[in-house]
């Protein structure tokens, strides 16, 4: 088990569980991060963060902060 | 009249499908209390006229946005005859998680699925007929870009807005079924209109609905608990909804579509290809800078492409050109840049009209007072108020271009990590940059922010970042001083003002990010569309309506405003006109007089041996534009020169370097040069020029903008005494990082207390 956050470039994985609360968490769902859901780590910003994954077939950016909250497999 | 909702993701081609349907009737307002675009307009094309409300773009009808209240108040209380929702093919799992939010709501709806042409490009292909029978709702495929189909999807909203309809929802096989039919009932009972999405929305516990429907929240929540083991779900139900919503979807919704080819994550798109350039972790940001440099160079350059300094002959021709009326507007030191053509015309249009006026008056005889009026005062006040619409439309165009090809996104995405610190995001970079063109079209453009704080944290901060018209002032007064004192290099000088200005907006931040606008950051998950080029009908349509905007307000608040400083500057108290060279008795100058000590903790107020007035006043001419603030040096130095029985003389081209005139007020009034600076200062980051102010009045909340004015006013004021006590006496400086450090200190325990508090209650809610 880990976090979407620490995946490396070019990794894919699946969502198990969302976690957090409130608006960041509700925000994570709406755009699709949902459990099942495959995720695909396709480039970082130049500074590191935040990250841009692929999930359900469009290009998603969020930054670390916000990714720790998402456990893939 | 018909009346029918577009709602959509965004960059699902709603505004384009928007301005198709709409065309030159398109209103553009505000929604009420908040800064998010209202878009209404007309349909003509059927049997009936309807009237078209566009929502925002949103991805879901959570209570967290704005945008997403807004769209869902107007869903539920505006009851329109139809929504037509639009799915962007290419995107259809995310597209259709909105739609499974707005069927449950008990309006006629219709999805128009765009970009089915991108799919046959593809050669991917949606089995529409089966879509529309799973989904319940008619389906209509339509290409928003070209147009195509739009009549068939009206004559079909038209018929199906006449049916009565009852929500529906994918959530009714789900775990939560039960839950909700039982809420659903609840809320009949009670003859609440849209039971169901009302049912959904308590079970998920929303926190909207929780509010307003509190009695039923608690027995919803009570079912959930005694039904646990018989349904199987004793979870989080917001998380099992936004689930069983994608997984119905999945399997129900999507599987109408078929691949020509399996997807793959390295198989890369055109879009994805361009991005790897543009997002490189080495490239992407210099390439960025480039960007920018391209957009300021084809805005403001007066020699574009640096023709004229590297083939010098053409530079002599493009010289010797510009000395003619014509040539001046496109020729310099080179060619001119499209954005200084444009300015140069207008400006060239405007004085003509000018001279016409001042011509056609004097034949007629009248005043010379009404003279004035017209002349000086009203059609002065326009013409320097509309020279800058040339330049603001132009930087316009650019960032809209950016924005909608989807290169923005990709900039805020570089750029967060910085700005974060700052407590914005990086969207926040471009407007910024853009203010150190123009602040009015920079404030506008704080609309792609999504969270209110950071936009008007970042309204605030713009003008700091010096503009265009404040270059005079900068040139001016730094060349006055070097020729005055000869101390100093005028370059020297002119960067640092440039960088306080920034350091100030940066520290503005950082400490409204901790006081006033504290608060946690707002996520950052963001689309990142597929790069595309950006329609033309679209950029010039948004063009005009923010040109339009702007005349509006030019020929308005902004022309009132101008009016009456150049009644002040050019009456005295008994009525008489005294023109703009007895500015010296006029209304202003002994408003001027009576507001001089202010500036004294400034440098230039009663300290000032001579004529001190003299920068209040400029200061306050420097609201019509910043550059009046040199043109008014100007009259002064004609003024004083006169009333103290001498005269100054300087030739045209003197003039209007504003070196001269400054030179000579400095010798005339005995300022020091700490004072300058402090001048310079305080007329770069106090209120900004009226066409500004209005901007920013635009784009912050209602009521909220005096605010922004105070904080205008407090920050120039004490910037400007930190420079000038600094400068002159040295010994302060200890007493400022003193007062720094306190104010650090400060912020930080009081930041730990509301931090304890917000704790406090935080844990007092979970306790209920």
């Amino acid at each position: 088990m880990k976090l979407l956050s620490q995946l490396k470039v070019g990794e894919q994985g699946t969502v198990v569980a969302v976690n957090g609360e409130g608006a960041v968490r509700r925000r994570l769902f709406d755009m699709g991060i949902t459990p099942g859901a495959e995720v695909y780590l396709r480039k970082k910003a130049p500074l590191g963060d935040p990250i841009e994954i692929a999930i359900r077939g469009y290009e998603l950016t969020l930054r670390k902060a916000e990714a720790a909250h998402v456990e893939i497999r | 009249m018909l009346k029918f909702a577009l709602a959509g993701n965004p960059n699902s081609g709603k505004t384009t499908l928007f301005n198709a349907l709409t065309g030159s009737t398109a209103h553009v307002g505000n929604w009420p209390g908040v800064t998010v675009d209202k878009k209404t307009g007309v349909y003509k094309k059927g049997e009936t006229p309807v009237d078209i409300v566009d929502l925002p773009g949103i991805y879901s009808l959570s209570p967290y946005t704005p945008e997403e209240v807004i769209a869902r108040n107007f869903l539920l209380e505006e009851s329109p005859d139809c929504i037509i929702n639009i799915v962007d093919a290419t995107n259809l799992e995310r597209n259709l998680y909105l739609t499974t939010q707005l069927m449950e709501l008990d309006v006629p709806m219709i999805v128009a699925l765009n970009m089915t042409d991108v799919l046959d490009r593809r050669g991917d292909k949606i089995d529409v007929r089966l879509l529309e029978k799973r989904i319940g709702l008619p389906v209509v495929e339509i290409s928003a870009l070209k147009g195509a189909n739009t009549e068939t999807l009206m004559t079909r909203a038209i018929a199906t807005a006449k049916e009565k309809r009852q929500g529906s929802s994918v959530l009714r096989g789900s775990v939560l079924g039960s839950a909700i039919a039982n809420a659903e009932i609840a809320l009949k009972l009670k003859e609440v209109p849209a039971p169901l999405f009302h049912a959904v929305k308590l079970v998920e516990k929303d926190e909207i609905e929780v509010q307003n429907h509190p009695h039923e929240a608690r027995a919803v929540e009570s079912f959930i608990q005694e039904n646990c083991q018989k349904d199987g779900f004793c979870g989080d139900a917001e998380a099992e909804i936004a689930d069983a919503r994608y997984k119905y979807i999945t399997s129900h919704f999507s599987s109408t579509l078929t691949r020509a080819r399996k997807p793959s994550y390295d198989e890369l798109s055109k879009s994805d290809k361009a991005d790897k350039v543009l997002t490189h972790k080495i490239w992407g940001l210099p390439i960025f800078l480039v960007i920018l440099f391209g957009v300021f160079h084809l805005t403001f350059s007066e020699n574009l492409l640096y023709l004229g300094s590297i083939i010098k002959p053409f530079g002599e021709w493009c010289g010797e050109k510009s000395e003619t009326a014509w040539g001046g507007i496109f020729f310099a030191d080179g060619l001119n840049s499209p954005g200084v053509i444009l300015f140069n015309a207008l400006d060239l249009l405007t004085s003509q009209i000018g001279e016409w006026l001042g011509a056609g008056l004097e034949a007629l005889t009248v005043k010379e007072a009404i003279v004035g009026l017209v002349v000086d005062g009203v059609w002065g006040g326009i013409a320097s108020v509309l020279s800058f619409l040339p330049q603001i439309l132009v930087l316009f165009l650019f960032f809209s271009i950016l924005e909608d090809t989807g290169y923005m996104a990709r900039v805020a995405f570089m750029l967060d990590r910085i700005f974060r610190r700052f407590g914005v995001s990086g969207r926040a970079f471009m407007p910024m940059i853009m203010g150190f063109g123009c602040s009015v079209p920079a404030m506008i453009n704080t609309r792609t922010m999504a969270d209110e704080r950071e936009r008007e944290a970042t309204v605030r901060v713009i003008p700091f970042f010096s503009c265009g018209a404040k270059m005079p002032i900068l040139l001016a007064i730094s060349g006055g001083i070097v020729a005055n004192f000869g101390i100093g290099n005028a370059d020297v000088i002119t960067y640092s003002m440039y960088l306080l200005g920034v350091v100030t907006a940066l520290v503005s931040l950082l400490v409204m990010r901790h006081t006033t606008k504290r608060g946690e950051a707002s996520p950052f998950i963001m689309e990142l569309p597929t790069y595309h080029i950006p329609g033309f009908k679209n950029l010039m349509l948004h063009l005009w309506d923010k040109a339009k905007h702007f005349i509006q307000k030019a020929f308005t608040i902004i022309l009132i405003s101008c009016v009456i400083i150049w009644f002040l500057s050019n009456f005295t108290w008994n009525w008489t006109y005294v023109g703009e060279d007895g500015m010296v008795t006029s209304i202003l100058a002994s408003l001027g007089q009576l507001i001089q000590p202010l500036f004294t903790p400034l440098g230039f107020g009663s300290q000032v041996p001579a004529f001190g007035w003299v920068f209040a006043v400029a200061a306050i001419t420097g609201l019509i534009a910043k550059e009046n603030v040199i043109a008014t040096f100007g009259s002064l130095a004609v003024a004083i020169a006169a009333a103290m029985g001498g005269s100054f003389e300087a030739t045209e081209e003197a003039l209007g370097e504003g070196i001269v005139q400054v030179e000579y007020l400095i010798g005339a009034t005995g300022i020091s040069v700490p004072a300058l600076i402090s001048f310079i200062a305080f007329n770069m980051l106090t209120i900004p020029c009226f066409a500004a102010v209005a901007a920013a009045r635009g784009e912050t909340a209602k009521g909220k903008f005096k605010w922004t004015l105070l904080f205008w006013i407090v920050t120039s004021y004490l910037v400007s005494t930190i420079v000038y006590t600094v400068g002159e006496f040295v010994w302060p400086i200890a007493v400022w990082l003193a007062l720094a450090a306190l104010t650090v200190v400060g912020i930080v325990l009081y930041n730990k207390r509301m931090d304890k508090k917000e704790q406090l209650e935080k844990q007092k809610k979970t306790l209920k």
